[in-house]
């Protein structure tokens, strides 16, 4: 086990153009962290994966693993072991040398080979299957196989590229929360790289999201999550993804549509104002009658997706952009509204996140965003 | 056990059971109704030197051609009594069998270098060999015989080896298998510890056992078959390979048919046996490849 630190990696594949895959990454994962990197597709995020493995050879930029710098080293010598989209299990041999391959190839001695193999199969289950071969497997068991041939040699760090999304929905569910037992119990430094947001937020202590090669935000996945330090990451984290709407800020007054806010410590200019869809929801009628400072705004409905445990309706809100904009919201599964219904949406204002039009960096507020008409009595 | 193992040994549920593989019987289907009578014209000239072989010389020549009236089994031993055939079956024998490893090593390892290892000009030089290819033996014969003969391996087994020892056909076979395998097991392999040549070894090569068995078998009838090499560069009896061995029983003005067809089917032999063991390698090579 050991800490990893990666030093302004940086990785150009030549050609005409050179593609840039990785920049200025510069990322420490502490002693048994599990850190999963997420993006969409081509923002690097494998390519860090296969350059702390060696499958890869950086252009420029350091790799620690531990006290070790190994960017030179082979990607045997640097005891890090992977588990492969595919699994990548070697087709002829039986679970039982699978699972034996790194140890025989670091000429273990026999009998500790053994025992070795029996452990992580009685561990994951495969005890039964060590005659297979992976041909004879489910696509379940073939991934716990793979997960064994990474744990069997107790490498320094577990580098796991999508290790799930050749499994259906169920079993990938499954085999998250293995993998989240599998960490707990061995408590190895990893590296996990997904494009599924499920398994970003729910198996990483800290997630990495990445965009076109460049690190965007780093931290615990509620604060990624809630305060998201640009545009990008705020659009990518969450489904359905945050609402945004342009909006215009003067002398510390936000206009956007319907909506007059106080919003302490934003500079005058143009934003974009982020809401998640669970910052918005239909108004009760209690609401209504002004017992809420929160700003309510109206909205027709244009869309609704019953999905049983709740109800995601996309409602038109004219006079935001200069035109009608969509904003999606939740709610609650007995709560159906119909197409073209008129329904008054409270906005909670503690959700409102703001970004910069022009730098697409959040602007952080020094208060609580507060409607425009309460600013006296708050003041 | 120790106490860790224990702890460790009920981590997880065990998943649902994997798929059975049980061999699912083949139905025959209509095509059968044109393979079946196109196999029986194949079949017929096999037969006809079948019976030629234990026919007498007058029997082999009469028409329509029938069946013996008794079976000569003499014509076999008139073969290896009145010829040096043991001598032509064992040189055929050692020039097919190091032609076939040579090739299976050194074609399987430049396929390998040709489909993963990025060198300087590797797409020229594999596109002049897959040039070679288009090339017929014929008009390389002179050139290959000039290049023997100042070797000075003219009348000599080593002249029938060396030309064959790889083969472009060989090299552009086994590559195109080695781009079809995942590079994510030759990933694995490496960071499992293996090295280059032990993933090429322990890894690739297991799972190249149909197209090996298919480049072994082709290479093999290939020598085995070949005359017209052994002709130009072969000259004394004790150096001839089967198929020239078989053209001296036709004479110029009498052909003994018989002994010809005896000597070709004992010939065939070897040809037939390894045609049925190499297709069951290709069956239980498929049938363990077992990869999405």
């Amino acid at each position: 086990m050991a800490r990893i630190i990666l030093d302004g990696l940086r990785k150009v594949y030549p050609g005409k153009p050179p593609v840039v895959a990785l920049d200025a990454l510069d990322l420490t994962i502490d002693d048994g962290a599990l850190v999963v990197f997420v993006g969409p597709s081509g923002c690097g995020k494998s390519t860090v994966l296969r350059c702390v493995a060696g499958l890869e050879r950086l252009t420029s930029g350091r790799v620690l693993i531990g006290d070790r710098e190994v960017q030179e080293l082979p990607p045997g010598k640097r005891d890090v072991a992977m588990v492969f989209q595919n699994y990548a299990l070697y087709p002829h041999l039986t679970v039982y040398k699978n699972l034996a391959f790194p140890l025989k190839e670091r000429h273990v001695p026999r009998q500790r080979l053994d025992a070795e193999v029996r452990r992580v199969a009685e561990m994951l289950g495969l005890t039964d299957l060590l005659r297979r071969r992976p041909g004879q497997l489910s696509g379940g068991q073939r991934q716990r196989v793979a997960m064994g041939r990474a744990l069997v040699r107790e490498p320094l760090a577990f580098l796991l590229d999508e290790p799930l999304s050749n499994l259906d929905a169920k079993l990938r569910t499954q085999m998250r929360t293995e993998i989240a037992a599998i960490h707990r119990h061995l408590g190895i430094t990893s590296m996990y790289v997904t494009h599924d947001q499920v398994e970003a937020m729910t198996l990483g202590q800290q997630i990495v999201v990445m965009r076109e090669g460049r690190l965007q935000q780093a931290g615990p996945p509620a604060a990624v999550y809630q305060e998201p330090a640009n545009l990008f990451v705020a659009g990518f984290l969450g489904t359905p993804s945050m609402n945004m709407v342009a909006g215009r800020v003067e002398r510390g007054v936000l206009h956007a549509g319907p909506l007059q806010l106080v919003t302490p410590g934003a500079p005058d200019g143009n934003v974009v104002v982020g809401i998640r869809p669970e910052g918005l929801s239909i108004a009760s009628s209690t609401d209504r009658d002004g017992d809420r400072t929160e700003p309510i705004i109206e909205v027709v409905v244009a869309h609704v997706e019953a999905l049983g445990y709740e109800n995601l309706v996309h409602g038109i809100v004219s006079g935001i952009d200069d035109a009608d904009k969509l904003l999606v919201f939740r709610a609650p599964p007995d709560v159906l509204p119909q197409v073209d219904d008129r329904l008054h949406v409270r906005v909670d204002a503690a959700h409102l996140l703001l970004f910069d039009e022009s730098t697409e960096q959040r602007v952080a507020l020094t208060g609580p965003v507060l409607p425009a008409d309460d600013r006296s009595a708050s003041g | 056990m120790t106490a860790r193992n224990e702890e460790s040994s009920m981590l997880l549920d065990p998943l649902p059971d994997g798929p059975t593989d049980a061999p699912r019987r083949r139905l025959p289907s209509p095509w059968h109704f044109v393979l079946l009578p196109l196999s029986l014209v194949m079949l017929t000239p096999f037969v006809w030197m079948v019976v030629t072989s234990v026919s007498t010389t007058e029997e082999s020549r009469r028409f329509p051609p029938g069946l013996p009236h008794s079976i000569q089994w003499s014509n076999f031993v008139d073969v290896w009594t009145g010829s040096p055939f043991g001598h032509w079956l064992l040189n055929t024998a050692i020039v097919s069998v190091i032609v076939v490893i040579s090739n299976l090593v050194l074609c399987s390892m430049a396929g390998y270098a040709f489909a993963r290892l990025r060198f300087r000009g590797s797409n020229l030089v594999f596109i002049l060999l897959l040039a070679t290819l288009m090339v017929p033996f014929q008009v390389v014969l002179i050139p290959t015989l000039l290049i023997v003969k100042s070797f000075g391996l003219i009348d000599h087994l080593s002249a029938l080896v060396v030309p064959n020892l790889v083969t472009a056909f060989g090299v552009f076979l086994m590559r195109q298998f080695f781009v079809s395998l995942p590079p994510d097991l030759e990933e694995a392999g490496r960071i499992d510890g293996a090295s280059r040549l032990g993933v090429f070894t322990k890894i690739l090569l297991p799972l190249m056992g149909p197209p090996l068995a298919t480049l072994a078998t082709l290479t093999f009838l290939d020598i085995w078959n070949d005359f017209l090499w052994p002709l130009v560069a072969i000259q004394s009896p004790q150096n001839m390979t089967m198929q020239l061995g078989l053209s001296t029983f036709q004479g110029e003005h009498l052909t003994a048919w018989p002994l010809l067809m005896a000597a070709t089917l004992m010939s065939q032999l070897p040809v037939i046996v390894l045609f049925l063991a190499a297709q069951r390698v290709f069956v239980r090579s498929i049938a363990s490849s077992g990869i999405k």
